[in-house]
């Protein structure tokens, strides 16, 4: 004879609305737009309507993004949170997973959980300037602040885009930086650490650019993302130039598998990436950012 | 690749060379998987299972042995000429296998001692894997390896992408299935620290030490194992040995292997 | 305050009517399980009758070493923890969490693989345990997304703790406040003497079953019993963590030459983190069918000694042994107190005891505070 009474061990009900559905939502591939060799953009529409009708998201926030039989990966929305039922992801083929999504086509479908993580400070930002850094190849996490900022253009003051990569053939979207120009009060640097024949833009670091940025230290949001290395150093000279590290934001990344904050893999000292990051005001990471091993 | 796409089955074939032709069981050891298998793809050549066309062209080659002849390196590179995508799989392929032994000695002497007219063996001074004369698509490693890794990466293919292969040491899985540690719990030596995961941790599993049939892991630290076993009594030629199993030639065991008799010669043994 | 000082509402339980405790808790709806001897070591498995307990059973444990001896009394609990007790029955090593399948026309569905776990009863449980079981329920309970699976198995259990009269050599759960006594988050708790057990309720579940049991009246002599044995677990524990403030101790030792001496040692095998049962990590994979029509979401205990646990982008953020141990190290004395609010150490010695080549992470902890200065 059991006893429901006694068997019941009260620390949370197993039916609670609180124990989210780990599962996948199915999604659906309405556009596939390829940026270049290696990169290419998904946009998904949640197939289920009543799904579709209550996500929202706020840039900067990603999604875990499943393949069929191959497995999830963490990949940040670059679309505007005012369209939800449309959400943008650029992918660059890295590993297993992301190579393998290479075959994805429109009218696929695929798995997607989200949104996850804290999002670009784009609310306390504004009325002042905002300052975008961007590194590496690609800047897909702040795609999604530029646009909402050029969206919203009126509630800022001066957005500055500054973009370093390695070699000029890395810069893949220059089309967009000239439209990017074109808004007002924007402003657009590019520099590579080699440069070409051909490259119009600064050819050193992205911290070089920071001269011809003309940074009002004091009313500028700073919003990071690219190799650790380059936030280090831009972060630094920042700092130099006045700019309050409360002020200075940055994306992170680590190995994600759960997103929920259980399985580990993405601490960075006490911070769990997953729900504390990806976006981090500086102070936050800065005593273990640029350490070997963390 | 996907047959419901194209509605051509892609093609395969089973390869062997140097090897006692276990890696091949591990397809023939299926059963009615093996008739799935063969659903999904077209089995061009695989002589332990019936069909024979070592030349035609194919999608997918599974190789298991090692390189021990002029003959099996000619053969080698002809196959990779006509296979798009090749696997090697098992400790010949991945490693030599433990016929490599022989690159540690004089290989004609052996012959000479094996052999009534050794002058009718021709065969090279070494065993070697795959990977030292052709570019491999993939390496399964395992003496041999099991089902679910080769049928794993045939899945992985098919979805044109590489299968996850787990780098953990056996130990992790030691751990997961609960088996009682050997090391530990009975001062066995046991492989399981220094070895790739894999086999689920067999082995340990029914209470013998880990002989590390997968190979190698990654950031492994053979030094202070060997040392530990120094420990519970085993002899430098023992603990060598351990080493210089079917994957003696995996560079991290060689020179593990190496630097234990090197040390021990050191002492004036 | 200390639960074996008080004689209110502690009763005793005669040896030879233990089963009557085991049947109770059957008769209840539990699946029963606790302490039996396999395979050279104390593990936790079904339990039906007194006689699969380990009688007379001690253990012996080093850095590295893990022998048991029997022939001793008629006691039951004389050891000191196998390689696991609890953490495999709520965080299994391995179990899948949800299924995709895909249909011919490439449409997707998912399907939850929940378990429906059956209540169940461990009977055995260290104090060390407990005070896992209490930093596991933070970690998947009450953040913001509980974990399911967790949960119902949770929401299951009943515990039976005993104290602990024979800690291991290995074992440091006075330095860290955890042990050897059973003091919270159990159901009922048990403290061992040659004729039986001194028995009391931790909840209103464990009361229910005292009151089925054949208990009579604990006398002042049994209480001193217990006291002194306690005491005497207390004052044989010879390893210990250092005071101090660990957390930032470490943080500030990331460069320390001990990392690298302890490197040339560690074999990044990850049975600590395995046998560690607050260790938390897992990691995801999926098994896909051969047919490619349906595939398992999964997950299984990993480790931050594993390469898979840091790599990103095709790399590892931690390649080597040495930033591996600190990693853990760091974690498990350091930031786990800003996550929990407590060391991810409760002492229970297992990481020193399983590591094949025997390091002892009180020593590790020991030698960077002391060449630091800071003990």
């Amino acid at each position: 004879m059991s006893n429901a009474a006694l068997t019941h061990g009260g620390h949370i009900s197993p039916h609670s609305p609180s124990l989210k559905s780990r599962m996948p939502m199915v999604a659906e591939v309405i556009d596939r737009i390829q940026e270049s060799d290696k990169i290419f953009t998904l946009r998904l529409s949640l197939h289920n309507p009543e799904q579709r009708q209550e996500y929202r998201f706020t840039p900067g926030q990603f999604n875990m993004l499943y393949l069929h039989g191959v497995g999830e990966v963490a990949i940040s929305i670059a679309s505007d949170p005012d369209e939800p039922h449309i959400l943008a992801h650029t992918i660059k083929m890295i590993g297993r997973v992301t190579k393998a999504m290479d075959r994805l086509i429109v009218g696929s479908q695929i798995g997607l959980r989200g949104p996850f993580g804290q999002s670009w400070p784009l609310i306390q930002a504004e009325g002042g300037d905002i300052l975008v850094v961007t590194g590496g190849i690609g800047c897909a996490p702040t795609v999604g602040v530029i646009n909402y900022v050029l969206m919203r253009r009126h509630r800022y003051g001066k957005l500055t885009i500054i973009q370093g990569v390695k070699h000029a053939d890395d810069l893949i979207w220059r089309e967009r930086y000239d439209y990017w120009r074109t808004f007002p009060n924007t402003q657009v640097l590019v520099a590579a650490d080699h440069g070409g024949p051909l490259w119009p833009f600064r050819v050193g670091p992205v911290t070089e650019v920071f001269d011809d940025a003309g940074i009002a230290p004091d009313d500028t949001t700073v919003m990071m993302c690219g190799p650790e290395g380059m936030m280090i150093a831009g972060t630094k000279d920042l700092l130099e130039r006045g700019v309050p590290e409360q002020r200075i934001y940055l994306s992170m990344e680590r190995n994600m598998q759960c997103a929920v904050g259980h399985c580990g893999h993405c601490q960075f000292g006490a911070q769990f990436l997953c729900r504390q990051g990806p976006i981090f005001q500086y102070p936050d990471v800065k005593p273990l950012l640029g350490i070997k091993g963390f | 690749m996907e047959t419901s796409r194209s509605g051509i089955k892609p093609r395969m074939a089973v390869h062997k060379f140097a090897s006692c032709d276990g890696c091949q069981l591990t397809f023939l050891n299926m059963g009615e998987t093996l008739l799935q298998l063969a659903d999904m793809v077209e089995l061009v050549h695989f002589a332990e299972a019936g069909p024979v066309a070592p030349d035609a062209k194919v999608d997918i080659a599974f190789i298991e042995g090692s390189v021990t002849t002029e003959h099996d390196l000619e053969r080698i590179r002809q196959i990779r000429s006509h296979s798009g995508f090749i696997v090697a799989f098992g400790a010949c392929a991945t490693a030599g296998g433990v016929q490599a032994l022989r690159n540690f000695s004089d290989a004609r002497e052996w012959l000479s001692e094996v052999y009534a007219t050794p002058e009718y063996i021709d065969s090279l001074a070494t065993s070697t894997p795959m990977s030292d004369h052709v570019k491999v698509d993939l390496e399964i490693w395992g003496c041999p390896p099991n089902r679910d890794q080769v049928l794993g990466a045939i899945r992985a293919w098919l979805y044109g992408t590489l299968p996850e292969q787990s780098q953990d040491k056996v130990c992790m899985e030691c751990k997961r299935q609960h088996a009682v540690c050997v090391l530990v719990a009975k001062g066995m030596p046991c492989m399981g620290p220094v070895t790739q995961t894999g086999c689920g941790a067999l082995c340990p599993c029914f209470g013998r030490g880990c002989y590390s049939c997968y190979g190698p892991a990654e950031a492994l630290n053979s030094a202070s194992l060997a040392g530990w076993f120094e420990g519970l009594g085993l002899l430098p030629e023992e603990i060598t040995r351990q080493f210089r199993h079917v994957n003696n030639s995996a560079p991290e065991f060689r020179d593990a292997a190496s630097n234990i008799i090197a040390t021990d010669a050191g002492h004036g043994r | 305050m200390d639960r074996t000082l008080q004689s209110q509402d502690r009763y005793f339980l005669p040896r030879q009517s233990f089963q009557s405790l085991i049947d109770q808790l059957a008769l209840q709806g539990f699946s029963c399980v606790g302490p039996t001897m396999w395979d050279g070591a104390i593990i936790f498995d079904r339990l039906d009758t007194v006689s699969q307990l380990p009688q007379g059973v001690s253990d012996r444990q080093a850095p590295g070493y893990y022998r048991l001896e029997s022939g001793g009394d008629s006691r039951w609990f004389s050891w000191a923890n196998g390689p696991q007790a609890l953490k495999p029955y709520l965080f299994p090593s391995r179990e899948v969490l949800w299924e995709g399948t895909v249909d011919e026309n490439g449409g997707l569905s998912f399907k939850e693989r929940l378990t429906e776990p059956e209540p169940l009863a461990v009977l055995g449980v260290r104090a060390c345990d407990l005070a896992a079981l209490a930093i596991h329920d933070a970690h998947f309970l009450k953040g913001p997304s509980p974990d399911a699976h967790y949960a119902r198995r949770r929401e299951q259990l009943f515990i039976v703790a005993v104290d602990c009269s024979h800690p291991a050599s290995t074992c440091f759960c006075v330095s860290t406040g955890d042990g050897p006594a059973a003091t919270r988050g159990y159901d009922i708790a048990l403290a061992e003497l040659d004729e039986g057990f001194i028995i009391d309720a931790g909840s209103d579940r464990g009361k229910l079953i005292l009151d089925q049991l054949p208990l009579s009246e604990v006398n002042e002599e049994q209480l001193d019993q217990t006291r002194s044995e306690l005491d005497a677990a207390i004052a044989g524990q010879t390893r210990a963590l250092p005071e101090g403030p660990l957390n930032r101790i470490l943080f500030d030792n990331l460069d320390h030459p001990r990392w690298d001496d302890v490197a040339q040692r560690c074999l990044a095998c990850g049975n600590c983190t395995s046998v560690c049962p607050t260790c938390f990590c897992a990691s995801e994979n999926e098994v896909p069918s051969l047919d490619g029509l349906s595939s398992e979401h999964s997950r299984e205990w990993s480790s931050c000694f594993t390469q898979g646990h840091s790599y990103i982008s095709g790399h590892a953020i931690r390649p080597d042994t040495r930033t591996r141990y600190r990693q853990w190290l760091t974690h498990k004395l350091g930031s786990w107190i800003d996550q929990y609010g407590r060391s991810g150490c409760v002492g229970c010695g297992r990481c020193i005891a399983w590591c094949p080549v025997g390091i002892d992470l009180t020593e590790e902890v020991g030698a960077i505070c002391r060449e630091s200065g800071d003990e």
